[in-house]
Protein backbone atom coordinates (compact mmCIF):
# COMPACT_ATOMS: atom_id res chain seq x y z
CA UNK A 1 0.00 0.00 0.00
CA UNK A 2 2.78 2.37 0.94
CA UNK A 3 4.81 1.81 -2.18
CA UNK A 4 2.15 2.29 -4.77
CA UNK A 5 -1.44 2.70 -3.69
CA UNK A 6 -2.81 2.59 -7.20
CA UNK A 7 -4.47 -0.78 -6.56
CA UNK A 8 -6.34 0.83 -3.68
CA UNK A 9 -7.67 3.53 -6.00
CA UNK A 10 -8.55 1.11 -8.79
CA UNK A 11 -12.07 -0.01 -7.71
CA UNK A 12 -13.23 3.59 -7.26
CA UNK A 13 -11.66 4.68 -10.54
CA UNK A 14 -13.36 1.76 -12.29
CA UNK A 15 -16.72 2.74 -10.75
CA UNK A 16 -16.39 6.37 -11.81
CA UNK A 17 -15.28 5.43 -15.30
CA UNK A 18 -18.27 3.10 -15.77
CA UNK A 19 -20.96 5.25 -14.13
CA UNK A 20 -19.67 8.74 -14.77
CA UNK A 21 -17.24 9.02 -17.67
CA UNK A 22 -18.81 6.39 -19.92
CA UNK A 23 -22.36 7.84 -19.61
CA UNK A 24 -21.01 11.30 -20.54
CA UNK A 25 -19.24 9.83 -23.58
CA UNK A 26 -22.48 8.10 -24.59
CA UNK A 27 -24.37 11.40 -24.27
CA UNK A 28 -21.78 13.06 -26.49
CA UNK A 29 -22.15 10.32 -29.13
CA UNK A 30 -25.98 10.28 -28.93
CA UNK A 31 -26.08 14.06 -29.31
CA UNK A 32 -24.73 13.66 -32.86
CA UNK A 33 -27.18 10.90 -33.84
CA UNK A 34 -30.55 11.18 -35.57
CA UNK A 35 -33.91 10.98 -33.89
CA UNK A 36 -35.56 7.62 -34.43
CA UNK A 37 -39.01 6.32 -33.57
CA UNK A 38 -40.19 7.13 -30.05
CA UNK A 39 -37.43 9.71 -29.64
CA UNK A 40 -34.53 7.25 -29.40
CA UNK A 41 -31.19 7.68 -31.15
CA UNK A 42 -30.26 6.06 -34.45
CA UNK A 43 -27.74 6.47 -37.25
CA UNK A 44 -26.66 8.39 -39.30
CA UNK A 45 -24.69 11.06 -37.48
CA UNK A 46 -25.89 14.63 -37.83
CA UNK A 47 -25.12 18.03 -36.32
CA UNK A 48 -28.82 19.00 -36.62
CA UNK A 49 -29.52 19.03 -32.87
CA UNK A 50 -26.72 21.48 -32.18
CA UNK A 51 -28.06 23.70 -34.95
CA UNK A 52 -31.43 23.70 -33.19
CA UNK A 53 -29.83 24.24 -29.78
CA UNK A 54 -28.13 27.39 -31.02
CA UNK A 55 -31.01 28.23 -33.36
CA UNK A 56 -34.60 28.19 -32.14
CA UNK A 57 -33.61 27.19 -28.62
CA UNK A 58 -30.97 29.88 -28.18
CA UNK A 59 -33.63 32.12 -26.58
CA UNK A 60 -34.01 29.61 -23.74
CA UNK A 61 -30.26 29.13 -23.52
CA UNK A 62 -29.73 32.87 -23.11
CA UNK A 63 -32.63 33.11 -20.68
CA UNK A 64 -31.00 30.42 -18.52
CA UNK A 65 -27.63 32.18 -18.57
CA UNK A 66 -29.32 35.54 -17.90
CA UNK A 67 -31.38 34.25 -15.00
CA UNK A 68 -28.37 32.48 -13.51
CA UNK A 69 -26.29 35.65 -13.85
CA UNK A 70 -29.00 37.78 -12.26
CA UNK A 71 -29.36 35.22 -9.45
CA UNK A 72 -25.62 35.48 -8.83
CA UNK A 73 -25.72 39.28 -8.71
CA UNK A 74 -28.70 39.37 -6.33
CA UNK A 75 -27.12 36.72 -4.07
CA UNK A 76 -23.89 38.77 -4.01
CA UNK A 77 -25.67 42.03 -3.16
CA UNK A 78 -27.67 40.37 -0.37
CA UNK A 79 -25.04 37.88 0.74
CA UNK A 80 -21.91 40.03 0.96
CA UNK A 81 -23.18 42.45 3.64
CA UNK A 82 -24.86 39.53 5.40
CA UNK A 83 -21.56 37.66 5.64
CA UNK A 84 -20.01 40.83 7.12
CA UNK A 85 -22.87 41.18 9.57
CA UNK A 86 -22.39 37.61 10.79
CA UNK A 87 -18.63 37.72 11.17
CA UNK A 88 -18.56 41.11 12.89
CA UNK A 89 -20.81 40.03 15.81
CA UNK A 90 -18.65 40.48 18.87
CA UNK A 91 -19.93 37.57 20.93
CA UNK A 92 -19.04 34.15 19.62
CA UNK A 93 -22.46 32.72 20.49
CA UNK A 94 -24.35 35.45 18.61
CA UNK A 95 -22.11 34.86 15.62
CA UNK A 96 -22.81 31.15 15.67
CA UNK A 97 -26.56 31.71 15.95
CA UNK A 98 -26.48 34.22 13.08
CA UNK A 99 -24.65 31.68 10.92
CA UNK A 100 -26.91 28.85 12.04
CA UNK A 101 -29.99 30.85 11.00
CA UNK A 102 -28.61 31.00 7.46
CA UNK A 103 -27.81 27.28 7.30
CA UNK A 104 -30.90 25.88 9.03
CA UNK A 105 -33.44 26.59 6.24
CA UNK A 106 -30.99 24.76 4.02
CA UNK A 107 -31.64 21.50 5.83
CA UNK A 108 -35.12 21.39 4.39
CA UNK A 109 -35.53 19.44 1.19
CA UNK A 110 -34.98 21.64 -1.88
CA UNK A 111 -38.36 20.63 -3.34
CA UNK A 112 -40.20 21.78 -0.25
CA UNK A 113 -38.29 25.05 0.00
CA UNK A 114 -39.20 25.77 -3.60
CA UNK A 115 -42.81 24.70 -3.12
CA UNK A 116 -43.14 27.19 -0.25
CA UNK A 117 -42.87 29.98 -2.82
CA UNK A 118 -45.91 28.61 -4.64
CA UNK A 119 -47.90 29.32 -1.48
CA UNK A 120 -46.52 32.85 -1.27
CA UNK A 121 -46.59 33.88 -4.94
CA UNK A 122 -49.79 32.23 -6.16
CA UNK A 123 -52.79 34.10 -7.58
CA UNK A 124 -54.66 33.25 -4.36
CA UNK A 125 -51.44 33.11 -2.39
CA UNK A 126 -50.33 34.73 0.83
CA UNK A 127 -48.72 37.84 -0.67
CA UNK A 128 -51.74 38.62 -2.87
CA UNK A 129 -54.06 37.90 0.08
CA UNK A 130 -52.14 40.32 2.27
CA UNK A 131 -51.92 43.09 -0.31
CA UNK A 132 -55.64 42.76 -1.18
CA UNK A 133 -56.74 42.88 2.44
CA UNK A 134 -54.56 45.95 3.02
CA UNK A 135 -56.17 47.56 -0.01
CA UNK A 136 -52.83 48.14 -1.70
CA UNK A 137 -53.95 46.36 -4.88
CA UNK A 138 -57.40 45.85 -6.41
CA UNK A 139 -56.78 42.60 -8.19
CA UNK A 140 -54.21 39.87 -7.61
CA UNK A 141 -50.76 40.30 -9.14
CA UNK A 142 -49.46 37.58 -11.44
CA UNK A 143 -46.22 36.46 -9.85
CA UNK A 144 -46.24 32.68 -10.11
CA UNK A 145 -45.23 31.10 -13.43
CA UNK A 146 -43.07 34.05 -14.42
CA UNK A 147 -39.33 34.60 -14.72
CA UNK A 148 -39.57 36.72 -11.60
CA UNK A 149 -40.77 33.69 -9.63
CA UNK A 150 -37.85 31.63 -10.98
CA UNK A 151 -35.40 34.36 -9.97
CA UNK A 152 -36.81 34.52 -6.44
CA UNK A 153 -36.74 30.72 -6.17
CA UNK A 154 -33.14 30.48 -7.39
CA UNK A 155 -31.92 33.24 -5.05
CA UNK A 156 -33.74 31.53 -2.18
CA UNK A 157 -32.28 28.14 -3.07
CA UNK A 158 -28.67 29.20 -3.47
CA UNK A 159 -28.14 32.25 -1.20
CA UNK A 160 -26.29 30.22 1.49
CA UNK A 161 -23.80 29.08 -1.21
CA UNK A 162 -22.83 32.75 -1.54
CA UNK A 163 -22.85 33.63 2.17
CA UNK A 164 -20.71 30.75 3.45
CA UNK A 165 -17.54 31.19 1.34
CA UNK A 166 -17.65 34.99 1.79
CA UNK A 167 -18.09 34.47 5.54
CA UNK A 168 -14.98 32.24 5.50
CA UNK A 169 -13.03 35.03 3.73
CA UNK A 170 -14.23 37.77 6.07
CA UNK A 171 -13.33 35.60 9.06
CA UNK A 172 -9.71 35.70 7.92
CA UNK A 173 -9.82 39.42 7.17
CA UNK A 174 -7.87 41.58 9.58
CA UNK A 175 -9.95 44.69 10.34
CA UNK A 176 -6.84 46.64 11.34
CA UNK A 177 -6.21 47.11 7.62
CA UNK A 178 -9.32 49.29 7.55
CA UNK A 179 -7.94 51.50 10.34
CA UNK A 180 -4.61 51.64 8.55
CA UNK A 181 -6.27 52.72 5.29
CA UNK A 182 -8.29 55.37 7.12
CA UNK A 183 -5.20 56.67 8.91
CA UNK A 184 -3.46 56.95 5.57
CA UNK A 185 -6.30 59.18 4.36
CA UNK A 186 -8.47 56.80 2.34
CA UNK A 187 -12.19 57.44 2.52
CA UNK A 188 -14.74 54.66 3.05
CA UNK A 189 -15.37 53.96 -0.62
CA UNK A 190 -11.68 53.87 -1.40
CA UNK A 191 -10.93 51.68 1.61
CA UNK A 192 -13.60 49.24 0.51
CA UNK A 193 -12.49 49.10 -3.12
CA UNK A 194 -8.75 48.98 -2.42
CA UNK A 195 -8.54 47.00 0.81
CA UNK A 196 -11.69 45.15 1.86
CA UNK A 197 -12.90 43.89 -1.50
CA UNK A 198 -9.54 42.57 -2.80
CA UNK A 199 -8.90 40.70 0.43
CA UNK A 200 -12.32 39.04 0.44
CA UNK A 201 -12.31 38.39 -3.31
CA UNK A 202 -11.53 34.64 -3.06
CA UNK A 203 -14.76 34.14 -1.11
CA UNK A 204 -16.70 36.28 -3.58
CA UNK A 205 -15.38 34.32 -6.56
CA UNK A 206 -16.09 30.96 -4.94
CA UNK A 207 -19.58 32.12 -3.97
CA UNK A 208 -20.33 33.32 -7.51
CA UNK A 209 -19.23 29.99 -9.00
CA UNK A 210 -21.23 28.01 -6.42
CA UNK A 211 -24.39 30.03 -7.20
CA UNK A 212 -24.04 30.41 -10.96
CA UNK A 213 -23.35 26.77 -11.84
CA UNK A 214 -26.37 25.12 -10.19
CA UNK A 215 -28.57 28.05 -11.33
CA UNK A 216 -27.71 27.51 -15.00
CA UNK A 217 -28.58 23.84 -14.67
CA UNK A 218 -31.67 24.37 -12.52
CA UNK A 219 -34.57 22.08 -13.21
CA UNK A 220 -36.75 21.92 -10.08
CA UNK A 221 -37.06 25.70 -9.54
CA UNK A 222 -38.27 26.63 -13.05
CA UNK A 223 -40.39 23.48 -13.11
CA UNK A 224 -42.30 24.37 -9.94
CA UNK A 225 -42.30 28.17 -10.23
CA UNK A 226 -41.65 29.15 -13.84
CA UNK A 227 -44.48 27.72 -15.92
CA UNK A 228 -43.96 28.14 -19.67
CA UNK A 229 -42.75 31.74 -19.34
CA UNK A 230 -39.93 30.78 -17.01
CA UNK A 231 -38.82 27.68 -18.91
CA UNK A 232 -35.07 27.07 -18.58
CA UNK A 233 -32.67 24.78 -20.40
CA UNK A 234 -32.98 22.15 -17.64
CA UNK A 235 -36.71 21.82 -18.32
CA UNK A 236 -36.11 21.70 -22.04
CA UNK A 237 -33.71 18.79 -21.52
CA UNK A 238 -36.23 17.06 -19.24
CA UNK A 239 -38.97 17.43 -21.87
CA UNK A 240 -36.87 15.47 -24.38
CA UNK A 241 -37.11 12.35 -22.25
CA UNK A 242 -40.87 11.92 -22.14
CA UNK A 243 -43.21 10.19 -24.56
CA UNK A 244 -42.90 12.69 -27.42
CA UNK A 245 -39.26 13.34 -26.64
CA UNK A 246 -36.09 13.53 -28.64
CA UNK A 247 -33.16 11.88 -26.88
CA UNK A 248 -30.43 13.14 -29.25
CA UNK A 249 -31.72 16.72 -28.92
CA UNK A 250 -31.83 16.36 -25.12
CA UNK A 251 -28.26 15.07 -25.21
CA UNK A 252 -27.08 17.94 -27.40
CA UNK A 253 -28.73 20.46 -25.06
CA UNK A 254 -27.05 18.95 -22.01
CA UNK A 255 -23.67 18.98 -23.75
CA UNK A 256 -24.23 22.69 -24.45
CA UNK A 257 -25.16 23.21 -20.80
CA UNK A 258 -22.03 21.40 -19.70
CA UNK A 259 -19.95 23.59 -21.99
CA UNK A 260 -21.43 26.68 -20.29
CA UNK A 261 -20.60 25.22 -16.87
CA UNK A 262 -17.05 24.33 -17.90
CA UNK A 263 -16.56 27.82 -19.34
CA UNK A 264 -17.72 29.45 -16.12
CA UNK A 265 -15.41 27.15 -14.14
CA UNK A 266 -12.53 28.22 -16.36
CA UNK A 267 -13.40 31.87 -15.73
CA UNK A 268 -13.43 31.11 -11.99
CA UNK A 269 -10.06 29.35 -12.04
CA UNK A 270 -8.53 32.09 -14.19
CA UNK A 271 -9.88 34.90 -11.98
CA UNK A 272 -8.72 33.10 -8.86
CA UNK A 273 -5.24 32.61 -10.24
CA UNK A 274 -4.98 36.24 -11.31
CA UNK A 275 -6.18 37.28 -7.87
CA UNK A 276 -3.62 35.05 -6.17
CA UNK A 277 -0.86 36.35 -8.44
CA UNK A 278 -1.66 40.01 -7.86
CA UNK B 1 -10.17 79.03 1.56
CA UNK B 2 -11.21 77.22 -1.57
CA UNK B 3 -9.15 74.24 -0.60
CA UNK B 4 -10.91 73.81 2.74
CA UNK B 5 -14.35 74.14 1.13
CA UNK B 6 -13.59 71.24 -1.18
CA UNK B 7 -12.38 69.21 1.75
CA UNK B 8 -15.52 69.96 3.73
CA UNK B 9 -17.61 68.93 0.75
CA UNK B 10 -15.69 65.69 0.48
CA UNK B 11 -15.99 65.06 4.21
CA UNK B 12 -19.73 65.75 4.09
CA UNK B 13 -20.09 63.32 1.25
CA UNK B 14 -18.12 60.72 3.19
CA UNK B 15 -20.37 61.19 6.17
CA UNK B 16 -23.48 60.72 4.04
CA UNK B 17 -22.01 57.55 2.55
CA UNK B 18 -21.15 56.29 6.01
CA UNK B 19 -24.65 57.03 7.34
CA UNK B 20 -26.40 55.39 4.39
CA UNK B 21 -23.99 52.48 4.54
CA UNK B 22 -24.68 52.09 8.24
CA UNK B 23 -28.44 52.00 7.67
CA UNK B 24 -27.97 49.56 4.80
CA UNK B 25 -25.81 47.30 6.91
CA UNK B 26 -28.63 47.04 9.45
CA UNK B 27 -31.46 46.69 6.95
CA UNK B 28 -29.69 44.01 4.95
CA UNK B 29 -29.58 41.27 7.61
CA UNK B 30 -33.15 42.07 8.65
CA UNK B 31 -34.32 41.62 5.09
CA UNK B 32 -32.12 38.56 4.48
CA UNK B 33 -33.27 36.68 7.57
CA UNK B 34 -36.88 37.53 6.84
CA UNK B 35 -36.42 36.31 3.26
CA UNK B 36 -34.81 33.06 4.42
CA UNK B 37 -37.35 32.25 7.10
CA UNK B 38 -40.71 33.66 6.00
CA UNK B 39 -41.48 31.01 3.35
CA UNK B 40 -40.77 28.14 5.72
CA UNK B 41 -42.76 29.68 8.58
CA UNK B 42 -45.68 30.47 6.25
CA UNK B 43 -45.65 26.88 5.00
CA UNK B 44 -45.79 25.53 8.54
CA UNK B 45 -48.44 28.06 9.56
CA UNK B 46 -50.80 27.16 6.72
CA UNK B 47 -50.48 23.45 7.41
CA UNK B 48 -52.51 24.29 10.56
CA UNK B 49 -54.98 26.65 8.87
CA UNK B 50 -58.62 25.61 9.22
CA UNK B 51 -59.54 26.67 5.69
CA UNK B 52 -58.10 25.42 2.41
CA UNK B 53 -57.02 28.96 1.54
CA UNK B 54 -53.41 30.09 1.87
CA UNK B 55 -54.42 33.77 1.51
CA UNK B 56 -55.22 34.32 5.18
CA UNK B 57 -55.00 32.41 8.42
CA UNK B 58 -58.45 31.86 9.87
CA UNK B 59 -57.94 29.42 12.69
CA UNK B 60 -56.08 26.39 14.00
CA UNK B 61 -56.77 22.78 13.00
CA UNK B 62 -55.04 19.42 12.82
CA UNK B 63 -57.44 18.10 10.14
CA UNK B 64 -54.81 17.99 7.39
CA UNK B 65 -52.43 15.94 9.48
CA UNK B 66 -55.12 13.39 10.28
CA UNK B 67 -56.15 13.36 6.61
CA UNK B 68 -52.65 12.28 5.61
CA UNK B 69 -52.75 9.33 7.97
CA UNK B 70 -56.30 8.40 6.95
CA UNK B 71 -55.79 8.28 3.21
CA UNK B 72 -57.87 11.39 2.58
CA UNK B 73 -56.17 13.89 0.33
CA UNK B 74 -59.05 15.85 -1.13
CA UNK B 75 -59.04 15.54 -4.90
CA UNK B 76 -55.64 13.86 -5.20
CA UNK B 77 -56.00 10.25 -6.22
CA UNK B 78 -52.25 9.89 -6.58
CA UNK B 79 -51.96 9.86 -2.83
CA UNK B 80 -52.32 7.04 -0.40
CA UNK B 81 -50.73 6.69 3.00
CA UNK B 82 -49.47 3.27 1.91
CA UNK B 83 -47.65 4.65 -1.15
CA UNK B 84 -46.09 7.41 0.96
CA UNK B 85 -44.77 4.99 3.60
CA UNK B 86 -43.53 2.70 0.87
CA UNK B 87 -41.64 5.59 -0.73
CA UNK B 88 -40.12 6.39 2.67
CA UNK B 89 -38.96 2.77 3.07
CA UNK B 90 -37.48 2.89 -0.45
CA UNK B 91 -35.57 6.05 0.51
CA UNK B 92 -34.11 4.44 3.61
CA UNK B 93 -33.13 1.29 1.70
CA UNK B 94 -31.48 3.17 -1.18
CA UNK B 95 -29.78 5.57 1.25
CA UNK B 96 -28.35 2.78 3.40
CA UNK B 97 -26.97 0.65 0.57
CA UNK B 98 -25.62 3.63 -1.43
CA UNK B 99 -23.99 5.04 1.72
CA UNK B 100 -22.29 1.73 2.56
CA UNK B 101 -20.82 1.30 -0.94
CA UNK B 102 -19.82 4.92 -1.43
CA UNK B 103 -18.22 5.17 2.01
CA UNK B 104 -15.95 2.20 1.25
CA UNK B 105 -15.08 3.41 -2.27
CA UNK B 106 -14.66 7.04 -1.19
CA UNK B 107 -12.42 6.15 1.75
CA UNK B 108 -10.28 3.88 -0.43
CA UNK B 109 -9.62 6.56 -3.01
CA UNK B 110 -8.99 9.17 -0.30
CA UNK B 111 -6.34 6.90 1.24
CA UNK B 112 -4.79 6.18 -2.15
CA UNK B 113 -4.65 9.88 -2.98
CA UNK B 114 -3.16 10.88 0.37
CA UNK B 115 -0.64 8.07 0.87
CA UNK B 116 -0.12 6.40 -2.47
CA UNK B 117 2.62 7.22 -4.94
CA UNK B 118 1.47 6.87 -8.50
CA UNK B 119 1.18 9.02 -11.56
CA UNK B 120 -1.96 10.75 -12.79
CA UNK B 121 -3.11 12.19 -9.49
CA UNK B 122 -4.13 15.57 -10.97
CA UNK B 123 -6.28 13.71 -13.48
CA UNK B 124 -7.85 11.73 -10.65
CA UNK B 125 -8.47 14.98 -8.78
CA UNK B 126 -10.44 16.21 -11.76
CA UNK B 127 -12.39 12.95 -11.96
CA UNK B 128 -13.37 13.30 -8.30
CA UNK B 129 -14.16 17.00 -8.61
CA UNK B 130 -16.38 16.81 -11.70
CA UNK B 131 -19.37 14.96 -10.21
CA UNK B 132 -19.61 17.71 -7.57
CA UNK B 133 -19.73 20.63 -10.02
CA UNK B 134 -21.58 19.15 -12.96
CA UNK B 135 -25.31 20.12 -13.01
CA UNK B 136 -27.51 17.39 -11.59
CA UNK B 137 -29.69 17.25 -14.68
CA UNK B 138 -26.69 16.45 -16.90
CA UNK B 139 -25.62 13.61 -14.64
CA UNK B 140 -29.22 12.40 -14.42
CA UNK B 141 -29.88 12.18 -18.13
CA UNK B 142 -26.45 10.75 -18.90
CA UNK B 143 -27.15 7.92 -16.47
CA UNK B 144 -30.67 7.45 -17.86
CA UNK B 145 -29.31 7.14 -21.41
CA UNK B 146 -26.46 4.92 -20.22
CA UNK B 147 -28.81 2.47 -18.49
CA UNK B 148 -31.11 2.45 -21.49
CA UNK B 149 -28.25 1.69 -23.89
CA UNK B 150 -26.85 -1.05 -21.63
CA UNK B 151 -30.24 -2.67 -21.00
CA UNK B 152 -31.12 -2.58 -24.72
CA UNK B 153 -27.82 -4.20 -25.50
CA UNK B 154 -28.34 -6.92 -22.85
CA UNK B 155 -31.83 -7.59 -24.24
CA UNK B 156 -30.37 -7.90 -27.72
CA UNK B 157 -27.64 -10.30 -26.62
CA UNK B 158 -29.50 -12.50 -24.16
CA UNK B 159 -33.15 -11.77 -24.83
CA UNK B 160 -33.63 -10.84 -21.20
CA UNK B 161 -35.05 -7.42 -20.42
CA UNK B 162 -33.73 -5.53 -17.38
CA UNK B 163 -35.77 -2.63 -16.01
CA UNK B 164 -34.59 0.33 -13.98
CA UNK B 165 -35.16 -0.07 -10.25
CA UNK B 166 -33.25 -0.03 -7.00
CA UNK B 167 -30.01 -1.17 -8.68
CA UNK B 168 -30.00 1.83 -11.04
CA UNK B 169 -30.88 4.33 -8.31
CA UNK B 170 -28.23 2.93 -5.99
CA UNK B 171 -25.57 2.94 -8.73
CA UNK B 172 -26.42 6.59 -9.45
CA UNK B 173 -26.36 7.62 -5.78
CA UNK B 174 -23.02 5.88 -5.16
CA UNK B 175 -21.57 7.78 -8.13
CA UNK B 176 -22.41 11.23 -6.78
CA UNK B 177 -21.66 10.27 -3.17
CA UNK B 178 -18.09 8.98 -3.74
CA UNK B 179 -16.67 12.46 -4.29
CA UNK B 180 -18.24 13.90 -1.14
CA UNK B 181 -16.99 11.01 1.03
CA UNK B 182 -13.52 11.33 -0.54
CA UNK B 183 -13.39 15.08 0.14
CA UNK B 184 -14.34 14.69 3.81
CA UNK B 185 -11.98 11.76 4.47
CA UNK B 186 -9.10 13.48 2.67
CA UNK B 187 -9.54 16.54 4.87
CA UNK B 188 -9.22 14.27 7.91
CA UNK B 189 -6.17 12.51 6.46
CA UNK B 190 -4.51 15.84 5.79
CA UNK B 191 -4.73 16.63 9.52
CA UNK B 192 -3.17 13.29 10.43
CA UNK B 193 0.54 12.84 10.99
CA UNK B 194 1.86 10.22 8.50
CA UNK B 195 4.71 9.49 10.88
CA UNK B 196 2.29 7.60 13.10
CA UNK B 197 1.93 4.97 10.38
CA UNK B 198 5.67 4.91 9.81
CA UNK B 199 6.14 4.34 13.54
CA UNK B 200 3.71 1.40 13.41
CA UNK B 201 5.66 -0.03 10.47
CA UNK B 202 8.96 0.42 12.26
CA UNK B 203 7.55 -1.38 15.27
CA UNK B 204 6.88 -4.39 13.06
CA UNK B 205 3.26 -3.98 12.03
CA UNK B 206 2.47 -5.09 8.53
CA UNK B 207 0.57 -2.57 6.35
CA UNK B 208 -2.73 -4.33 7.10
CA UNK B 209 -2.20 -4.11 10.88
CA UNK B 210 -0.91 -0.55 10.63
CA UNK B 211 -4.04 0.45 8.79
CA UNK B 212 -6.58 -1.16 11.12
CA UNK B 213 -4.78 -0.36 14.38
CA UNK B 214 -3.47 3.14 13.63
CA UNK B 215 -4.82 4.83 10.51
CA UNK B 216 -8.41 3.67 10.61
CA UNK B 217 -9.20 4.67 14.22
CA UNK B 218 -7.70 8.10 13.52
CA UNK B 219 -9.67 8.76 10.34
CA UNK B 220 -12.88 7.18 11.69
CA UNK B 221 -14.52 10.53 12.55
CA UNK B 222 -13.91 11.63 8.96
CA UNK B 223 -15.33 8.38 7.62
CA UNK B 224 -18.43 8.76 9.81
CA UNK B 225 -18.92 12.38 8.71
CA UNK B 226 -18.53 11.31 5.10
CA UNK B 227 -21.06 8.50 5.53
CA UNK B 228 -23.58 10.81 7.20
CA UNK B 229 -23.15 13.36 4.42
CA UNK B 230 -23.65 10.63 1.82
CA UNK B 231 -26.78 9.37 3.59
CA UNK B 232 -28.23 12.88 3.79
CA UNK B 233 -27.50 13.60 0.11
CA UNK B 234 -29.01 10.27 -0.83
CA UNK B 235 -32.22 10.86 1.14
CA UNK B 236 -32.49 14.38 -0.25
CA UNK B 237 -31.79 13.71 -3.91
CA UNK B 238 -34.61 14.24 -6.35
CA UNK B 239 -33.35 14.99 -9.87
CA UNK B 240 -30.99 12.03 -10.34
CA UNK B 241 -33.40 9.60 -8.66
CA UNK B 242 -36.26 10.88 -10.81
CA UNK B 243 -34.40 9.89 -13.98
CA UNK B 244 -33.07 6.54 -12.78
CA UNK B 245 -36.01 5.07 -10.82
CA UNK B 246 -38.41 2.52 -12.18
CA UNK B 247 -41.98 1.52 -11.42
CA UNK B 248 -42.61 1.03 -7.71
CA UNK B 249 -39.15 2.18 -6.62
CA UNK B 250 -39.90 5.90 -6.14
CA UNK B 251 -38.15 7.43 -3.18
CA UNK B 252 -39.78 9.96 -0.86
CA UNK B 253 -38.59 13.07 -2.77
CA UNK B 254 -39.89 11.61 -6.06
CA UNK B 255 -43.24 10.88 -4.41
CA UNK B 256 -43.41 14.35 -2.84
CA UNK B 257 -42.55 15.96 -6.19
CA UNK B 258 -45.60 14.26 -7.71
CA UNK B 259 -47.77 15.95 -5.08
CA UNK B 260 -46.07 19.37 -5.16
CA UNK B 261 -46.48 19.61 -8.93
CA UNK B 262 -50.26 19.32 -8.76
CA UNK B 263 -51.60 22.15 -6.63
CA UNK B 264 -51.16 23.86 -3.31
CA UNK B 265 -53.22 21.91 -0.77
CA UNK B 266 -53.13 22.00 3.01
CA UNK B 267 -52.34 18.28 3.10
CA UNK B 268 -49.22 18.85 1.00
CA UNK B 269 -48.28 21.65 3.41
CA UNK B 270 -48.69 19.20 6.29
CA UNK B 271 -46.53 16.53 4.60
CA UNK B 272 -43.88 19.17 3.87
CA UNK B 273 -43.92 20.24 7.51
CA UNK B 274 -43.48 16.66 8.69
CA UNK B 275 -40.57 16.16 6.27
CA UNK B 276 -38.92 19.38 7.47
CA UNK B 277 -39.18 18.29 11.09
CA UNK B 278 -37.84 14.82 10.23
CA UNK B 279 -34.83 16.11 8.28
CA UNK B 280 -34.02 18.66 10.99
CA UNK B 281 -34.05 15.91 13.62
CA UNK B 282 -31.94 13.65 11.39
CA UNK B 283 -29.30 16.31 10.78
CA UNK B 284 -29.38 17.29 14.45
CA UNK B 285 -28.62 13.69 15.42
CA UNK B 286 -25.84 13.39 12.86
CA UNK B 287 -24.24 16.64 14.07
CA UNK B 288 -24.43 15.35 17.65
CA UNK B 289 -22.71 12.10 16.63
CA UNK B 290 -20.03 14.03 14.75
CA UNK B 291 -19.48 16.34 17.69
CA UNK B 292 -19.03 13.37 19.97
CA UNK B 293 -16.63 11.45 17.70
CA UNK B 294 -14.67 14.63 17.05
CA UNK B 295 -14.23 15.37 20.74
CA UNK B 296 -13.20 11.77 21.44
CA UNK B 297 -10.53 11.70 18.77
Amino acid sequence: MRQNGFLLALPTIAWLVVFFVLPLVIVLVVSFMSRGRGGVAELPFTPAHYERAFGIFSIILWRSIGLAGLTTVVCLVVGYPLAFFISTRRRRLVQQIALFLVILPFWTNFLIRTYAWRILLGEQGTINGLLLSLGMIDEPLTMLNTQFAVLVGLVYGFLPFMVLPIYASVERFNFRYVDAANDLGANDVRTFMRVVLPLTLPGVLAGCALVFIPSVGAFVTPDLLGGTKGLMIGNLINNQFGGSGNMPLGSALSIVMMAVVMLSLLVYVFANRRDAGA
Amino acid sequence: MRQSLINEGAMGRNLVIRRLGGIGLWLNPLFAYFFLWAPILILVLFSFNNSRSVASFTGFTLTWYSNILNNMMGAESAFSTEIMLNAFRNSLFVGTVATAISTVLGTMIALAMARGRFRGKPLLDGLLFLPVVIPEITQAISLAIFFKVVFDWVALMSGERIFPGFHTIIAAHVTFNISYVAIVVRARLADMDPQLEEAANDLGANPWQAFWRVTFPLILPGVISGALLAFTLSLDDFVITFFTSGVGTSTLPVFVYGLLKLTVTPEVNAISTIMMVLSTILIGISLAIQGRTASRA
